[in-house]
């Protein structure tokens, strides 16, 4: 089992570069093409799609060895759910790929999943056992249509970004100009979360302390980042380690906030010196990667994702889920904080059809709801479950 | 209301935009428009054509979109400042006052805001349930404006269409061709090939497909609709059973909510994975987080009364046996039983002896079983135990008196009153849980040897008969996005203009580009002239560069 468990981490690694290089190849293939027209043929795709999509055999073979390894489908803590949340998001890239043939999706589709399996990495990797509630086939169902779902539906988000960039005006100070340099920035907070946690991962840094938590109970929390905030009447369990600047009331998870501020602090840093070197927004970095991409192409594809993936993740995350939450918890539907973000991403996505069918919402803003509707979902995947903690929560 | 009579004869109702038959535009905006609104076909929907009593203002309210996507954002964001705190079933408090306190306590003044708002039971409340009634209306409503013209102006829409409505199409084209019926043929076998339904009449092809996808929204509406509806008859006795009950091992119990029918509970498990019996793989995971539980589960024996038994009787007859685990209900006539909560180790029984407190020597052991203490133990040598008085959770001494706070033997008390052939008169005692309390000095003293423990499951019992109506709409709501997401209506109009022009049109509710791929392959087979896509302001400018 061991040896399995292994080879699955192994195959993970292996696609992770096979993304990266088949990046670098799409990338090549925007260079080199005059237009849009010459580029969905060029050589550097062809080779960049065949790359993905050797990533994906070896991504889905990690999926399948993890799922021997431990007889449990590995969708069961954050960072299981997190990888195959990257896994599926190439996948739907794929799919979308051999549909419209547009290279310039794979450029910005691959980064993102690139992020995000970086990002899953960082959580404790060991194999869970399964909790009682979990032990359902319905979980294999349910999850798996969810993520799916999802991750087509945040290629639409992708389609949105590459349509803004290439026709946002980033010469000129705007609101939009603003806003898609905001979107920049998250990314490069989440790359600061990955450069802060692999940093004090490889000087092993740790902090016990125990606290009392909010049903006055005491526990024990170790730390792996130097503690800012400390836990409602923390006392430290390591001398050496350093004093927390303040003591948080006992309904803030300082742990998680102290996470948090290191990975935005070293983002800001990180940003800040891409900022000074180059002396322009970043958007303007990528902006030259977007421009040959077709508006009208990408339009359609943000839209066309969305109808793909709303009756998938409607099956998933509302009719599969009520169906599980049944037999598990005895009602369909319970109003638990991630149900209910489920619901507000399925209100969202409706709400999106509509004012694109019946208000003619196309083009920025159609790419700007679909950008929305990413932050929404990622919001579900991350803030709810370390922040608003709910029957659901992993972490 | 007059009917509108178009040029080419139909006679068109009331609020008509383009001509159900022909396609001509009728009012005056629909003329002057470069490319026309096909959304509904240009039909008269009755939002747009009545606009005077209260009714139409009612009706062209909830018609609108645009309300339905407010009410639709405002359902979202009542529901997303749900999720700021707790909802008041997650809270392990009950009563206002202790609400509000917790609220207070633990998120200050926002948290009392959140209390005094209303929004600590957002689900439930007024507003909420008035929105969710909105939304439905707006659904309905929106749709029957929609539905029925759309279908009639489908229904009725002639083959050949006026050259102005040809020319008011995103896609269209227009053109000399060498020889216009061959060319016509041509589109015509390559569109039948292409799977289109075709018609032509007098010199025009209309090539259609998958009209019903059009269908869509509706079937999903419907869907929604019938899902509201499921949720509303829950409100209804005997369609919803919601009940909880706690059971003790070796209990028998009536079930809350499932009248004539017990539960007995022969035993409760909770298992741990533990680090022999877990593959090494799981190894790292046990030593970061501690124990995982592995297993809940009630082993139990389900019984019914009999028929012919007598009202009040317990008259019994056995069902099953059944073991209730997580995520594996008992079923039975509609009701399902769910393991939800436990609680371990509630004392059942105490082993007492009695002793001479000078020597030490025993006159032998009795149990008090804590649900039917009974009042006098016999003991060796002539002794007996009289139990005067038992305090399941006691709870300290009131105006004299030890009290009780609840049944339930979280802190057994006991008074004894102790009698041996030395004492005959008894001696009292008071005897808890780590003291004894004694009016004067005794010889004699009742000793605590060992307690009994048996565990409690939490059970729930649902019964739910709106079960199959949502699963309905569920199903209806699935088959209607399919429908209308995964296939498109196109059309194709090709037609001879005059003195030997071709002209060619194209529309499709969504996916342009499979359509003009489509189109693309018809026009190089059947030689149309070309055409352009009036929104793709980028293929011009790239023909453009292409060009230089
Ligand atoms: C959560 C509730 C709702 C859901 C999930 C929903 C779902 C949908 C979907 C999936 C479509 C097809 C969109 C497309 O193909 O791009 C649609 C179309 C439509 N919906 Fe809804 N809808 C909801 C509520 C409403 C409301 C409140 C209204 C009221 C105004 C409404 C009116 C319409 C209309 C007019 C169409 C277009 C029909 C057509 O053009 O054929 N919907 N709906």
């Amino acid at each position: 089992m061991m040896e399995l468990a292994d080879l699955s981490a192994n195959l993970l690694l292996v696609s992770f570069i096979a993304y990266l290089v088949a990046t670098a190849f799409f990338g090549g293939a925007i260079k080199k093409a005059s237009s849009e027209t010459t580029y969905k043929k060029s050589r550097w795709g062809q080779i960049g799609i065949t790359i993905t999509v050797i990533g994906f055999i070896s991504n889905l073979g990690y999926f399948i060895t993890r799922w021997m390894a431990s007889g449990h489908i590995p969708l069961s803590n954050m960072f299981e759910f997190t990888a195959a949340f990257g896994m599926m998001l190439v996948g739907a890239f794929i799919l979308l790929f051999y549909l419209y043939r547009t290279p310039s999706l794979g450029l910005f589709a691959l980064p993102i999943a690139i992020i995000m399996i970086a990002y899953a990495s960082m959580f404790p990797k060991d194999i869970t056992p399964l909790i009682p509630a979990l032990q359902s086939h319905w979980l294999v169902i349910h999850v798996i249509t969810t993520v799916i779902g999802e991750a087509i539906l945040v290629i639409s988000a992708v389609a949105g970004l590459v349509y803004l960039l290439k026709n946002v005006d980033l010469t000129k100070p705007s609101r939009e100009r603003f806003w898609l340099e905001a979107v920049m920035i998250a990314l490069v907070l989440v790359i600061g979360f990955v450069v802060s946690s692999t940093t004090f991962k490889l000087t092993g840094y740790e902090a016990h302390f125990t606290y009392i938590d909010k049903e006055d109970k005491p526990k024990d929390i170790e730390y792996n980042y130097p503690p800012l905030f400390g836990m409602n009447e923390y006392e430290a369990q390591t001398p050496e380690a350093m004093t927390p600047w303040i003591e948080m009331p006992a309904i803030v998870n300082a742990k998680t906030l102290t996470t948090f501020v290191w990975s935005v602090a070293t983002g800001i840093v990180l940003y800040l010196l891409l900022r000074l070197s180059i002396r322009r927004p970043v958007a303007t970095l990528l902006k030259p990667f977007a421009k040959k991409a077709n508006s009208q192409l990408m339009d359609e594809i943000g839209y066309r994702a969305v109808l793909i993936g709303f009756p998938v993740f409607t099956l998933g995350a509302l009719i599969f889920a009520m169906i599980w939450a049944h037999e598990a918890w005895s009602r369909f539907w319970g109003w638990d904080p991630k149900e209910v973000w489920a619901l507000i991403s399925w209100l969202f996505y409706a709400a999106f059809l509509h004012l694109r069918l019946s208000q003619g919402w196309e083009g920025k803003k159609s790419a700007w709801l679909a950008v929305i509707g990413f932050i929404i979902i990622m919001f579900n995947l991350i803030a709810v479950n370390l922040i608003i903690a709910g029957l659901h929560s992993y972490a | 209301m007059s009917k509108i009579k178009c040029k080419c004869g139909h006679e068109n109702p009331f609020g008509t935009v383009l001509c159900e038959k022909c396609g001509r535009p009728l009012t005056e905006e629909a003329k002057q428009s470069e490319v026309v609104d096909m959304r509904y076909e240009g039909s008269a929907r009755r939002s747009q054509t009545y606009k005077r009593s209260i009714i139409d203002k009612i009706w062209n309210f909830f018609s609108s979109v645009k309300i339905g996507v407010s009410i639709i954002i405002a359902v979202l964001a009542t529901s997303a400042i749900g999720t700021l705190f707790p909802q008041k079933f997650y809270v392990p408090v009950q009563t206002p006052e202790d609400l509000l306190a917790y609220y207070e306590r633990l998120y200050g003044f926002i948290g009392t805001l959140y209390y005094k708002l209303g929004f600590y039971d957002m689900y439930n409340s007024w507003w909420f349930k008035v929105l969710i009634g909105m939304l439905g209306t707006s659904i309905i409503i929106a749709s029957v404006d929609r539905v029925f013209p759309l279908y009639k102006s489908l229904k009725r829409q002639r083959t050949k269409r006026h050259p102005s409505f040809m020319k008011r199409q995103r896609i269209y084209g227009e053109g000399t061709a060498l020889t216009p019926d061959l060319s016509l043929e041509k589109a015509e076998e390559k569109l039948k090939e292409m799977k289109y339904n075709v018609k032509k009449e007098d010199g025009a092809v209309l090539a259609e497909k998958n009209r019903f996808s059009r269908w869509g929204p509706y079937v999903n509406h419907t869907g929604l609709i019938i899902f509201l509806f499921g949720i509303l008859l829950r409100g209804i006795p005997g369609f919803y059973v919601d009940d909880t009950m706690w059971i003790r091992e070796g209990e028998l119990r009536s079930i809350p909510g499932a009248p004539d029918y017990y539960l007995k509970s022969n035993q409760f498990i909770m298992e741990m994975y533990t680090k022999e019996e877990a593959d090494e793989v799981f190894g790292k995971a046990l030593d970061r987080v501690g124990s995982i539980v592995k297993n809940y589960q009630t082993d139990v024996s389900l019984y019914k009364k009999k028929e012919d038994g007598l009202p009040g009787s317990t008259d019994m007859e056995f069902v099953k046996d059944y073991s209730i685990i997580v995520n594996k209900p008992l079923k039975f006539d509609g009701y399902n039983i769910f393991q939800m909560d436990y609680r371990l180790n509630e004392l059942k029984s105490m082993k007492m002896k009695l002793i001479e407190k000078e020597t030490g020597d025993s006159f032998g052991e009795f149990t008090i079983d804590l649900d039917d203490p009974k009042g006098v133990y016999e003991l060796e040598n002539g002794a007996t135990v009289n139990l005067i008085g038992y305090y399941a959770d006691y709870a300290g001494v009131e105006n004299g008196e030890p009290v009780s706070k609840s049944p339930v033997p979280n802190n057994p008390a006991f008074i004894f009153d102790m009698r041996t052939p030395e004492k005959p008169q008894g001696e009292k005692s008071f005897v808890a849980i780590q003291q004894t309390l004694e009016t004067e000095e005794n010889a004699y003293q009742v000793k605590f040897v060992s307690a009994d423990t048996r565990h409690i499951s939490g059970l729930t019992i649902r019964k739910d008969k709106t079960l199959y109506i949502l699963l309905l709409g569920g199903i209806i709501f699935m088959i209607g996005v399919i429908q209308g997401s995964y296939w498109n209506h196109r059309r194709i109009w090709v037609q001879k203009g005059n003195d030997g022009n071709l002209l060619v049109a194209a529309h499709t509710n969504k996916n342009w580009f499979s359509l003009k791929k489509e189109l693309e392959s018809v026009k190089d087979y059947a030689g149309l002239p070309k055409y352009v896509d009036r929104r793709d302001t980028d293929i011009e400018s790239e023909q453009e560069e292409g060009e230089k």
